[in-house]
């Protein structure tokens, strides 16, 4: 597989907003004092009457959203993933959630793949926060075209829908199969142990896999973008042919893609360990990617030796 | 023919009545918002709404969006008044399967335009409509109702700033101005005034009236609605607990039902004042 950096997610969403606003008429994009930051820029630029400014202030941006959608539209509202869903959680709860409102969310520039910006900007809770609410639908594309993906299936699903993008450019990936949403996507074939990555870190896991193929160990790589509702039946059965799982994500491991892989183990009998990578416990700060992964036990590094221990272990 | 003000009047005391009993059945939920903004409703659903009871989400319709929904007692007896749905349903108010919720549910009930109870969020939504009716030219106009408390509600300022930026004319916010929330008068618990000349400022026009006078009502919501050049909102001055004497401008009784008793007591000085025009 090739570890060549191509375009970030958020360039996905970009052109896919460009592409859904000529097919639906009725698509808005909604944008809090960072339309080119999120990429609504483009879509700004052919839809300039779909396209409104709420200003710094997110729980308007949710809350508009919401009426805009009881008013027969398509709203999607962007915003970086450290302030919405942060800033307007409880908006986006009862305004949005509750009511089962057709609108979309995209939380931009998330995790410590957001660099520099350090802690403040480093979102590493929003799926948490969103996967616990009734009704929303929540997907984290891996690459760009994945996301022009993701967001074509999110626009075609009525109901709240909530999409993570990152500013990082991320390998173009190869899938066995195509996109499917509530489908986990495999990249690799494997029998002795299973990887099961979201967003950002599948730079890190196709080195680590170099390694692992090298060593001739046969990891089946997976791809949990829609972590909600989850694929359990490609986790259980991952579980059963493999010594174990690793999830490796961009996010605390509390609440996150891991935890919901955990859960989905934790009801059955299978018996098989799920060690999970990511933020534990602590907030993230200023530095780059690669370092900050290095730092946060999201390293190529941490997935081999992970993988070492459970392969010891079996 | 507009009703006449006696018609009102006898329809406010009788959604009144219905809160009263509904409140009384429930044991629990809210009084004083609910029948202090009887007034106000009974204006809307039975002066100035464009609305079809027999048909609850006609496309022409305005939208009501009440963004405290703890006062859903009073939007609850007028729907079912106005012919929403029948009235016997009111005694199922916060029960185990009604449809009548504690605060409103879109979906549950025909009428009910929204969810709410968080306080502050009522006026996005309203904004949002707002913007998506204009966009389409379409001439149907939003009322959003909101409690004068919950304009400590940061958010609530952000969609005052949304509206008047995009002139959203369309959209009357009616403001339940009865002094009170829940833990004493909303002078004490934080300052609003000037109310009146924070929301001007805010670049919205702003009337300010006797919110139990159905003749003002309908004159500031006339005006509301020729006026384009300013969303406008209309402070409702209004006495919370409204014709039970001894609930009237008491915060008391912002979140408490009647018992039986007070029920009683509280269903004759209705009856008093109405005279002639009770009805059972």
């Amino acid at each position: 597989m090739n570890n060549t950096l191509g375009k970030s997610t958020r360039d996905g969403f970009s052109d896919s907003m460009v592409e859904l606003g000529q097919v639906h008429q009725n698509l808005f994009a909604l944008s809090a004092d960072l339309t080119e930051s999120v990429r609504l820029t483009a879509f700004e630029k052919h839809f300039p009457d779909r396209c409104i400014q709420v200003g710094v202030a997110e729980q308007q941006l949710a809350g508009v959203a919401a009426g805009l959608a009881l008013a027969g539209k398509i709203p999607v509202a962007a915003s970086y993933a450290a302030f919405q869903p942060s800033n307007s959680w409880g908006v986006i709860r009862t305004s949005i959630a509750l009511q089962n409102l057709n609108v979309k969310l995209i939380g931009a520039h998330a995790g410590l793949a957001t660099g520099p910006d350090g802690a403040t900007h480093q979102a590493l809770e929003d799926i948490a926060l969103m996967r616990v609410l009734p009704n929303f639908v929540v997907l984290q594309p891996a690459d760009y075209t994945e996301a022009i993906e993701a967001m074509r299936a999110a626009i075609a699903h009525r109901g709240p829908v909530y999409l993570r993008t990152s500013k990082v450019e991320v390998p173009n990936l190869q899938f066995l199969h195509p996109f499917e949403l509530g489908k986990i996507r495999t990249l690799q074939q494997g029998s002795d142990i299973t990887i099961i990555g979201t967003g950002a870190v599948f730079s890190e896991i196709l080195e680590a896999n170099e390694q692992l193929l090298k060593r001739n160990i046969s990891a089946r790589i997976l791809n949990c973008s829609t972590i909600k509702p989850l694929d359990e039946a490609t986790i259980l059965q991952a579980a059963r042919e493999t010594a174990g799982l690793i999830t490796v994500e961009d996010h605390q491991v509390t609440g996150g893609m891991g935890s919901a892989v955990a859960e989905v183990l934790a009801a059955t009998t299978i018996g098989k360990p799920c060690i999970r990578l990511g933020a534990q416990d602590r907030f993230g700060e200023s530095g780059n990617q690669a370092e900050l992964y290095q730092k946060y036990g999201l390293s190529s590094k941490a997935i081999l030796e992970t993988a070492n221990r459970i392969l010891a272990k079996g | 023919m507009p009703p006449t003000q006696t018609v009102l009047t006898a329809k406010a005391q009788e959604i009144r009545r219905h809160i009263m009993i509904m409140l009384e059945r429930a044991g629990t939920g809210h009084s004083a918002g609910a029948l202090g903004m009887a007034d106000v409703f009974t204006s809307l659903y039975f002066d100035l709404l464009k609305h079809d009871p027999n048909n609850p989400t006609w496309h022409e319709r305005d939208s009501v969006i009440l963004s405290n929904g703890h006062i859903c007692p009073v939007l609850y007896a007028t729907l079912a008044t106005a012919g929403y749905f029948s009235p016997d349903m009111l005694q199922t108010l916060r029960k185990f399967g009604s449809p009548l919720q504690g605060h409103p549910h879109l979906g549950k009930l025909p009428g009910v335009e929204n969810s709410s109870g968080p306080l502050g969020q009522g006026l996005s939504l309203a904004t949002g409509i707002a913007y998506g009716l204009k966009y389409d030219n379409a001439t149907n106009h939003v009322y959003c109702l909101m409690s004068d408390g919950e304009h400590q509600e940061g958010q609530v300022w952000e969609s005052y700033l949304f509206a008047a930026k995009y002139n959203l004319h369309n959209l009357t916010v009616m403001i339940d101005r009865n002094q009170i929330q829940i833990e004493g008068f909303t002078e004490d618990v934080l300052p609003l005034e000037s109310l009146h000349n924070k929301i001007a400022s805010f670049n919205w026009h702003v009337l300010e009236i006797d919110g139990h006078d159905h003749q003002a009502i309908a004159d500031a919501v006339h005006e509301a609605k020729e006026y384009d050049l300013q969303p406008t909102a209309i402070i409702c001055h209004t006495t919370p607990g409204k014709g039970v004497a001894f609930m009237e401008g008491r915060p008391e009784w912002h979140g408490k039902p009647p018992n039986t008793a007070e029920a009683q007591e509280a269903l004759q000085q209705l009856r008093m004042s109405t005279g002639n025009h009770w009805r059972e």
